[in-house]
């Protein structure tokens, strides 16, 4: 076991900080700490452009290959790029749907026509993506898609007809990775289709959903006979559960860092506030912050030990336990953080109803149980694939 | 950066566990924890003779392996695992630390070959405090002369009742605090020592009583500064608090994995009890608890490498000892809590072997400081 990063990690990293430092300045600087979860909606049109900047430094998609434009980085590198990225409050990414999901299944899945139509703008930061999975009655139960794909022989494209929901930045994108039903006759993940859509065409909408925070980051997507030309399906029909689920095995959490980087701009936050309005007396309090430190530095070691782990890309242990622990966590720190602001924690900012970041925190984290599989999904997935007890019962 | 064991470290722990899994089987256990020393004699000696355990992290030079502390707490997790009775966390974990923080070349030379050779020892400090730190100590001593006379009563002592060797920490007549304490080290059989064993809930690991009454120790029994060993007196026992968060992380293993088999065998309702969720996250939860217990032991056993090497992280010492240990704490006892609740009727039985670690979860759980009292520290590290 060595705990210390290689010379030239540290060299890289030392790099990338620099440029970092160099141009979140200027019109970029008051996007610091900004758009993350919880504050996704702010300042959209900045963000984009930082996208760009971001871009032509070179830091758009490190961890892609080079053959397809990426910047080719070790796993150890790409998590130092993570880890300092979030140290110095860089903006919540516009691109990550696209550089983090849209992109790799392209690149595993995608035809070369694919490759060539859609990476570019991944790479250059210049057009986003959102993800259309869940529906009103596909939650917890991805695979019960109703969204229908039905081919038009007359015009040789698809057509697509239903309703996605929770889509993070669907408003923001010009496309959207969708699954539809291909096989009408189908159940859960047997005769699915993996689609890529155009936004902006007269058969989609987009309606936000105004959260328990009063704002809106996640939307509805309507779907009315909006079209998708015949190269513009991922895999073949039927093949789109396989698609869509392919990557999720070889998830090495290389982001985990940088989210944890984030985490502990956090809980710095609330340390300090219990400093100053001394809640840092009570007992009780002093033991909630202890653990909330504990907690996170034990993420941390959970992160290292899973990005040591076996080369074949095989989900690990620590890795099946990892959503589980960090979305607990930082539930518990929303809590925590409005119990150190005491009677404060109900008076808004401003009328009618502006949160400051520790009330936003608060009420945000209550969708990290939930998103993403839930927490009782989640206990169902490692006692089934960690500790092999029985699958829940399933129609056939 | 690779934060994974190395293949000779995995040797080490998959060559512990087959170990173990034979000669500390449940049997033996129940043998062992009712005998007269707790221990079984026989069993003690081939660790020493055929394993090396003892001398896993002490030095070539005075006859040890010269391995690192990552891999003593691989075996430490499997000994927790196995509930090996054995007076090994105070012989290696607490005295052996002892020697290799605080000791003189003399005082190593001279008791660490005996350790090496299966010879017992302890470390003494507390007496019936809630502190496990320097603040622990009231047995007291004054100079007569160039002696030291000790005075007092330690209690949890580790296999006090056995121990041929004994590391005491005693403070200045007078003092308070981290002040004036003061470490020694001595074979148990001189004059003005008394020991008596202490029945035990967890009869698993064997605690005793000893008894000072004007103990003459010379100079060369002192080790460290006289007056000013608690900073080594802390760095021990946030060593030996380590090793026991280890022990505590295998148990947490063995406690899942007896509860899925059982529940994989037990029907109600027509079914395998593994197959209701009610059982199921309970496991979940236990597995999650598992494997965060493991990163946090794996993490701290780096940093007493740094510790006992002066590295550049050896200043997180205390940190990741309180970290490991507050979170084993808790998470040891909810499993073998959750344990004896999937094993229904019969985790309430003597003949089950949930009960053995559902005692020393909680026993563990309060030796060197329990969640509540480490939580404290790393709110002091942070708040004050």
């Amino acid at each position: 076991m060595k705990l210390q990063f290689s010379p030239e990690d540290e060299q890289f990293r030392a790099e990338i900080a620099g440029w970092l430092a160099d141009n979140l300045v200027g019109e970029f600087a008051q996007l610091k700490f900004r758009g993350g979860p919880g504050d996704e909606h702010m300042f959209p049109e900045e963000r984009k452009a930082w996208e760009r900047k971001l871009a032509e430094g070179g830091w758009t998609c490190v961890g892609w290959p080079k053959e397809v434009g990426g910047r080719g980085l070790s796993i150890e590198q790409q998590v130092i790029f993570f880890e300092e990225y979030a140290r110095a409050g860089a903006p919540g990414r516009m691109g990550h749907i696209g550089e983090g999901l849209a992109g790799p299944t392209l690149i595993a899945f995608g035809s070369e026509e694919q490759k060539s139509k859609y990476l570019p703008g991944i790479l250059s930061g210049t057009e986003f993506w959102c993800q259309g999975y869940s529906e009103p009655s596909a939650g917890s139960d991805l695979a019960n898609v109703k969204t229908k794909a039905r081919f038009d022989e007359a015009s040789g494209k698809w057509q697509i007809n239903g309703q996605k929901v929770w889509t993070s930045l669907a408003h923001e994108s010009e496309y959207c990775f969708v699954i539809a039903r291909t096989d009408p006759e189908s159940k859960a993940h047997k005769g699915l289709g993996f689609f890529l859509i155009k936004m902006d065409q007269p058969g989609v909408t987009v309606r936000p959903i105004e959260q328990i925070t009063g704002t809106s980051e996640f939307n509805e997507v309507f779907f009315d006979d909006a079209e998708c030309a015949a190269e513009d399906i991922v895999g073949q029909p039927g093949d789109g559960w396989k698609v869509a689920m392919g990557l999720l095995g070889f998830e090495r959490g290389v982001s985990t860092l940088g989210q944890q980087m984030a985490f502990q701009n956090e809980l710095n936050e609330v340390v300090k506030l219990a400093k100053d309005n001394g809640a840092a007396k009570d007992p009780l309090i002093r033991q909630r912050i202890a653990d909330a430190h504990i907690g996170l530095k034990i993420m941390r070691y959970n992160s290292l030990r899973m990005l040591s782990g076996g080369s074949d890309g095989s989900l690990q242990k620590e890795a099946l336990i990892y959503k589980l622990y960090w979305a607990t966590w930082h539930r518990d720190l929303g809590e925590l953080a409005v119990d150190i602001l005491g009677p404060e924690a109900d008076i808004m900012v401003n009328a009618p109803y502006e949160l400051n970041r520790l009330q936003s925190l608060f009420l945000f984290t209550r969708s990290d149980t939930i998103y993403g599989g839930t927490n009782q999904i989640q206990r169902n997935i490692i006692a089934e694939r960690g500790l092999g007890m029985p699958k829940e019962l399933r129609p056939v | 950066m690779d934060f994974a064991f190395t293949e000779e470290q995995q040797m080490i722990r998959d060559t512990a566990a087959a170990f173990l899994k034979a000669s500390s089987s449940s049997a033996a256990v129940r043998a062992a924890m009712v005998s007269d020393k707790g221990f079984d004699p026989a069993l003690w000696q081939s660790i020493c003779a055929d394993m090396y355990w003892q001398a896993l992290h002490i030095p070539e030079q005075y006859g040890g392996m010269g391995l690192g502390y990552v891999e003593l707490v691989a075996v430490l997790e499997q000994m927790g695992r196995y509930l090996l009775c054995a007076p090994y966390m105070s012989s290696v974990a607490m005295a052996t630390n002892a020697l290799l923080v605080a000791g003189t070349d003399a005082q190593k030379a001279l008791y660490l070959p005996q350790i090496i050779e299966g010879k017992i020892a302890s470390l003494a400090f507390n007496s019936a405090s809630r502190d496990w730190d320097a603040c622990a100590v009231s047995v007291t001593y004054r100079r007569d002369g160039n002696d030291f006379i000790l005075n007092g009563n330690y209690r949890y002592v580790l296999d006090g009742d056995n121990a041929d060797v004994m590391v005491f920490a005693a403070r200045d007549e007078g003092s308070v605090g981290e002040n004036g304490i003061s470490l020694f080290v001595c074979p148990t059989d001189l004059n003005g020592i008394e020991r008596a064993a202490l029945p035990t809930m967890d009869q698993t690991r064997r605690q005793a009583t000893i008894t000072v009454t004007n103990l003459r120790l010379d100079e060369s029994t002192v080790m460290g500064d006289v007056g000013k060993a608690d900073k080594h007196l802390n760095k021990i026992l946030d060593l030996a608090t380590i090793a026991l968060a280890a022990e505590q992380a295998g148990g947490m293993q063995e406690v899942l994995d007896m509860s899925v088999e059982y529940s994989k065998s037990r029907s109600q309702f027509g079914r395998t009890i593994a197959g209701f969720q009610a059982i199921k996250h309970k496991a979940a939860d236990m597995m999650l608890r598992g494997e965060v217990a493991r990163s946090a032991v794996y993490y701290a056993a780096c940093i007493a490498d740094e510790a006992l090497n002066d590295g550049p992280l050896a200043n997180e010492l205390s940190e990741a000892a309180s970290i490991a240990k507050s979170h084993c704490s808790e998470a040891y006892f909810k499993n073998a809590g959750e344990a004896l609740q999937i094993h229904g009727g019969v985790g309430f039985t003597w003949e089950y072997d949930v009960h053995l670690y559902f005692k020393r979860a909680k026993a563990s759980e309060h030796f060197l400081g329990g969640s509540g009292y480490h939580r404290e520290r790393v709110a002091k590290m942070l708040l004050d």
